[in-house]
Formats: structure tokens, sequence, C-alpha cells
């Protein structure tokens, strides 16, 4: 192993660890009520989320859904305005606007997560037809579910990618279910790469428990695209390991029975450090990586639960450029 | 009778409308898990021929309604939440509302469409909305805001049986009120009916949905100060029943018109407004509105607990209008 090969091995390790121990403490906190609303988690499918992010540069841009809490941390945003978000809080990424489906870090090339699904493929078209108009060589990665592959957008995005030949990469992360309806009984062909072909363009397929195979994989397409030479498809297989979402109400909760024990048996976190430790990467680093992780984390949750929340009038703020006037009461709000 | 919440109340209500009439069936995603427990049992009854799941897919779903009502069917089509309609809005009001008209009365489309409410529970603005004020705005189709349990039951009742396109816009506010619904008989509420909810003399509110139990709570506050409130539940809002609030304004000669949506176009917009031509003459003070006000919904929630009409907002309404001296009026002081 060389040099280089062992400091994108630890930064891929510790991007997986920062988003597994982020969405833990998240979950836990929405789970308590700290965290108001809806949380989505995407533990298990790590590999696929970090692999991706750090085939691509800092400049690149990115789109995600509403199970992104992970990616522009693995694009590197920082945790605290992420963590700040969650709460709701003013000094959250979105200030306080979005909240945990919606997370955007513009700094780091991430350009939204939007939880109408499917919403996000246009998005990413249209990034990288801005990219290439502005003769810049940056790529557009776009993150979606099996379950979106199956609406509209899925086919109005791949087509115009494939057609005016795009700087986008198609990531799907198929993890096996759309909410609670299984992939398999929603789709007539085995695999979304399988619709590649119908656009013209390369699809294929990549074990989402490897991180340093979709690494591979999405830096090629990358390159590829860099080059000029159009779109692609590439389908993760992954598997998250909670129910659809915390805070939706207990109907969400579904019987996976073997299912769920077979794919933590391939924890992508855990395959990994294996391999590193193999490699003679020193297990003391390892843990170094580990326990700087877990500051940084209760650091983030320390900081959002110490910052302000929003006044009210920032309700008001970024409908437009321009702040809209406060109704007047007793006509427009309390 | 028995006890049942709202969710319990439209369960119900496809069980009772797909055992009496074999061309109702069902489609949504995540139909078979019985996500809020509006499909109990229903595939076990019925079968997933016609309980049946679909990928996300509304556009194609929801155009599908329209096409197999076309043919005699009766869909119910579980949207959940109602900012997915979106992706389905080419097929809703392209094909949906105006196949009827289009093709000069050959197609009728017995088709309904249940979409929640989904607002107040820091989902923010793409999951909040409350779309049915640009679906008023769109002829052909119908649609209901029912403001409970037993309400819910027999609107619904009353959709799929109806010829044409039903829009059911579920509040999510009142999915776990509970309420005693009779079992004896049945329940049917009739579609383009408003109901009085409380009488009174001195101001009529004009709510909806989760707003009427808001604004019952606000008039039984006002009625201990002497203010007599007039309470009314369109229950409907496309066809509106303007003749019970036009006999109510004229008794009062106040309109207080409440509704979640957003300000500017929202069902209360279209109240007032028809007030202010049709009962002009009996209103003795200016017609307000109490609505979420014209931002998106924000994902905070002290920020978003503020934007919903309540009980203290429709209390300040009533105080205004009640407190308006027509004398002191700028118009009239300079006439
Ligand atoms: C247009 C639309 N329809 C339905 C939903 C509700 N919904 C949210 S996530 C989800 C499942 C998405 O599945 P998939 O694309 O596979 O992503 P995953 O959640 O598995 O990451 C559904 C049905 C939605 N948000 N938007
Ligand atoms: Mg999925």
């Amino acid at each position: 192993m060389t040099r280089t090969d062992a400091d994108l091995w630890r930064e891929l390790y510790r991007r997986m660890v920062r988003i597994r121990t982020f969405e833990d403490e998240a979950g836990r906190l929405a789970s308590v009520g700290e965290i108001p609303g809806a949380l989505h988690t995407a533990a298990g499918q790590e590999g696929e989320v970090v692999g991706a992010c750090m085939a691509l540069r800092r400049d690149d841009y990115m789109v995600g859904n509403h199970r992104s809490h992970g990616h522009p941390i693995a694009k590197g945003a920082a945790l605290r305005p992420l963590m700040a978000e969650l709460f709701g809080k003013r000094t959250g990424v979105c200030r306080g606007k979005g909240g945990s489906m919606h997370l955007a870090d513009f700094s780091v090339g991430s350009l939204g997560e939007t939880s109408i699904v499917g919403s996000g493929m246009p998005v990413a078209v249209g990034a990288a037809l801005g990219a290439k108009l502005k003769g810049t060589d940056r790529v557009t990665l776009c993150f979606f579910g099996d379950g979106a592959s199956n609406e509209g957008t899925f086919h109005e995005s791949l087509n115009l990618a494939a057609i005016w030949r795009l700087p986008v990469i198609f990531l799907c992360e198929n993890n096996g279910y759309g909410a609670t309806t299984r992939a398999s009984t929603v789709m007539a062909v085995a695999n979304v790469a399988d619709r590649a072909q119908a656009y013209a363009i390369p699809g294929s397929i990549v074990d989402g428990q490897d991180v340093v195979l979709v690494y591979e994989e999405v830096l090629a397409a990358a390159e590829r695209a860099r080059r000029g030479e159009g779109p692609a498809l590439i389908e993760a297989k992954t598997y998250r390991y909670a129910d659809h979402a915390v805070n939706l109400g207990p109907g969400f909760a579904i019987d996976r029975g073997e299912e769920l024990a077979r794919w933590r048996q391939r924890d992508p976190i855990a395959l990994f450090k294996a391999r590193m430790l193999e490699a003679a990467i020193a297990q003391t680093e390892v843990a170094l990586i580990e326990a700087q992780v877990a500051a940084e984390v209760a650091d983030a949750v320390e900081f959002a639960r110490s910052s302000p929340f929003p006044s009210f009038e920032e309700a008001f703020e970024d409908v437009f450029v321009e702040r809209l006037p406060l109704p007047e009461s007793p006509s427009g709000c309390a | 009778m028995a006890r049942k919440s709202f969710l319990e109340a439209i369960r119900d209500a496809q069980f009772e409308e797909m055992k009496r009439d074999p061309s109702v069936f069902m489609m949504g995603e995540d139909l078979a898990t019985n996500l809020f427990g509006t499909t109990t049992g229903l595939a076990e009854a019925f079968g997933t021929e016609r309980v049946r799941n679909t990928p996300i897919s509304e556009a194609g779903f929801i155009g599908a309604a329209a096409g197999a009502a076309m043919v005699g069917m009766r869909p119910i089509v579980d949207v959940t939440i109602a900012s997915f309609i979106y992706p389905a809005m080419d097929q809703l009001v392209s094909i949906v509302a105006k196949s009827r008209y289009l093709y000069g009365g050959q197609a009728r489309l017995p088709l309904v469409l249940r979409l929640s409410l989904f607002y107040g529970n820091s989902t923010a603005a793409q999951h909040s909305d409350r779309p049915y004020p640009m679906l008023m705005a769109v002829p052909g189709l119908k649609i209901i805001v029912p403001s409970n349990a037993l309400e819910v039951k027999g609107l619904l009742k009353s959709a799929v049986r109806d010829d044409d396109p039903v829009l059911c816009f579920e509040d999510a506010g009142l999915w776990s009120s509970r309420m005693e619904i009779p079992d004896e008989e049945e329940v049917l509420v009739p579609i383009g009916k408003a109901a009085v909810r409380r009488e009174g003399r001195d101001v009529t509110v004009v709510a909806l949905a989760a707003s009427v139990s808001e604004s019952l709570a606000a008039a039984a506050e006002l009625a201990k100060e002497g203010v007599s409130v007039e309470v009314i539940d369109p229950r409907t809002l496309a066809p509106l029943d303007v003749e019970t609030i036009l006999r109510s304004v004229r008794k009062t000669g106040r309109l207080i018109a409440v509704d979640p949506a957003h300000r500017t176009c929202s069902a209360a917009s279209e109240i007032a407004a028809t007030v202010a031509e049709r009962a002009f003459g009996a209103l003795r003070a200016p017609v307000l509105r109490v609505t979420a006000p014209d931002t998106h919904v924000p994902f905070s929630p002290p920020l978003e607990a503020r934007l919903f009409p309540n009980k203290a907002r429709i209390l300040e309404a009533v105080r205004t209008v009640i407190g308006f001296d027509p004398a002191a009026s700028p118009r009239r002081a300079g006439a």
C-alpha cells in the first residue's frame, strides 16, 4: 500500500465512522424528542455514500434525498451546522428552515436534499448542464433510491443527460425497500442498472458494502464524464438497518426476518476496518480516528443544543431575496 | 355506537364501500403495510387485486385511476401526504378534472383521492402544504375537508358514491381524535352541504378541518364574555354551500374566515369575497381572514407553531370585529 492509498483509506474510514456516529446520535435524539420531525437514517449504507462522494472533487456537485445526512458529511461538510439544522436552530446549515430531510451545504457542492421522491434528479441534470455550459470540468453526483427509479423524473432525467451527454453520475442507492415496500415487488427488472440500456448509457452494479469498489467505480465514471463522454448509471446494492424513519409512527416498522442479520454481517464499516488492519494500518491509528470522530459529534450536539432558535421574523426571510414584510395581526398570524 | 378515531373512521368507510360495491378498489404506496391505520384488514378482506400496492409513481397511478374510472371502476387512491400529488399534477388537472367536459359528457370519473394535510409537525416546506385552494381554482374537482371522525366517514362514503372526482383532504391534526360513531345505521354526509356547528348572533366564523375545533373553543370562551359566535363548517369547499354562509352573515353582520392554507387565494379568501359580493349590505365590520401567512412552512418548531390559525388568533379576530366601530372608520368620517 502506498502512502497516498493509506491516507485515502484513513479518510474513507473516518468519514464512514463520522456518518454512523452522527446518525446514531441524531436518531437517538429524535426518538427522545430533542430533534423534531421525521428522521431517516442510512446506517448500513455508509460504504456507497462515502465511496461515491470521496471519488469527487470538493468543487463537484451533489444532490441527495430525504435520507441524506451522510452525503454532505461524506463530501466534507462541517458537522456543527448540520447537527444544528436537525435541531431547527438558527446556526443550522439551512438556518433552521429545512431540517433533516433538506440538508444542503453549497460550500462543498451539496446542492440540496429534497424530500419529494425523485425531485432531485432533474436538478442534478441541470447542475451538470450548467457546469458544461460554463466550460468547467465539474461533474454532478445524483443520489436516488430504488423507489425513486419508478418516478417519471427518473426517465426524463436519464434521457436528458444522455442526449446532451452531460457530466452526471446517477448513483442508485438500492437498499431493497421504498419505505416498507420491497423493491422487487414494484419493478419488473431485477436491477435498476438494467434500465441504463434504454438510454444508451453505461449501467453497472457495484457492491455498496465495499467502499473501495464504489470509490473506484464512481471515480472511473467521473473521469469519463470530465472527458465529455456523458453520464453513467451506477447501482450500489446496499441495505439500511433501521426502519424507514424515526418519528413517523409505528406503521413503518416491518419484519425483515433473517435478512437484517445477514446484511449486518456485511457492515461496510466493520468490513473496511478489518481490511485496514490487514493492510497494516495500526490499530492505534484506527482507534484514534474513532475517538476523534466521537468527540467531533459530541461537540456538534453541544453546539446545536446551545444555539438559539431563529427569530419569528426569519420565517419571512428567503421566500425571496428581499425579506417579506411581516403580516399585521390579527389578519396574518400570531 | 362505537368510539373511533379519525383514521379508523376512514378505514371503516373504505371497508363498507368496498363491501357494498365490487367496482370500488384502492391504490397507493405501502397500502399493504397500513402505514397510518386506514387500511387495517382490507387486503385480507378483499385481496390484493382490489387493495393494490403501487410503486412510487404518482403520475402513473393517479392517471390510471382516471382510466379505470372511465371504464366503470371506482378507485380510491391513497396519496398519503398531500404534497405527493404534485408529481401527478398534469394527470389531475388535465385528465381527471377535464375529461368529462372535453369529451362532451361521455366520460364519468368517479374516483376519490385521499390526501393528508401534514402540517404542524416539523416536516418542513415540501411536506406541509395545504394545497386545496389551488385545486379549488380547477373546475371539475370536488373537494371535501372533514373536521372530525364522524364527518370523514360520512363524507368519504358519499365521495365514493359520487360520480365525479372527489379530493378528500384529511387534517393530520385530527388523526387521533376520537368520537362516537353509530354502527347500527349507515353514516352518510352529503357533499356540498355546510353544517352549522354552533349557533350564534354576533359573529359568523367559517372554519374548516382542524380549525373547526379551534373555532368552537374560541366561541365557548367568547360566550362567557357575552359574545355569541356562530360557527359554520363548510365541509365541502367545491362546490361551496354559499347559501348557508350567507344566511348566517345576514343574521350576524360579521364574518371571520379561518383556514390553515396560505392567505393569498385561500379558501378563506373565496368565502370572504363571496360574502362581500352577496351580503355587503348586511356587514357591520370588515371581513377578516385568519390563515397561514404567505411564507413557506419552516422546519424550526417555534417558527412553525405560530403560523397556523389557533384559538388565540380566532379570539383576537372576533374581538377586533366586535370592537369595530363603523362611525369611527375613516371612510365614514370623511363622508
Ligand atoms: C413523490 C413522493 N411520494 C411519496 C413519498 C413518501 N416517501 C418518502 S421516502 C419514500 C420511499 C423512498 O424509497 P427510495 O427511493 O428507495 O429511498 P429510501 O428511502 O429507500 O432511501 C416514500 C414513498 C415522497 N416523499 N414523495
Ligand atoms: Mg430504497
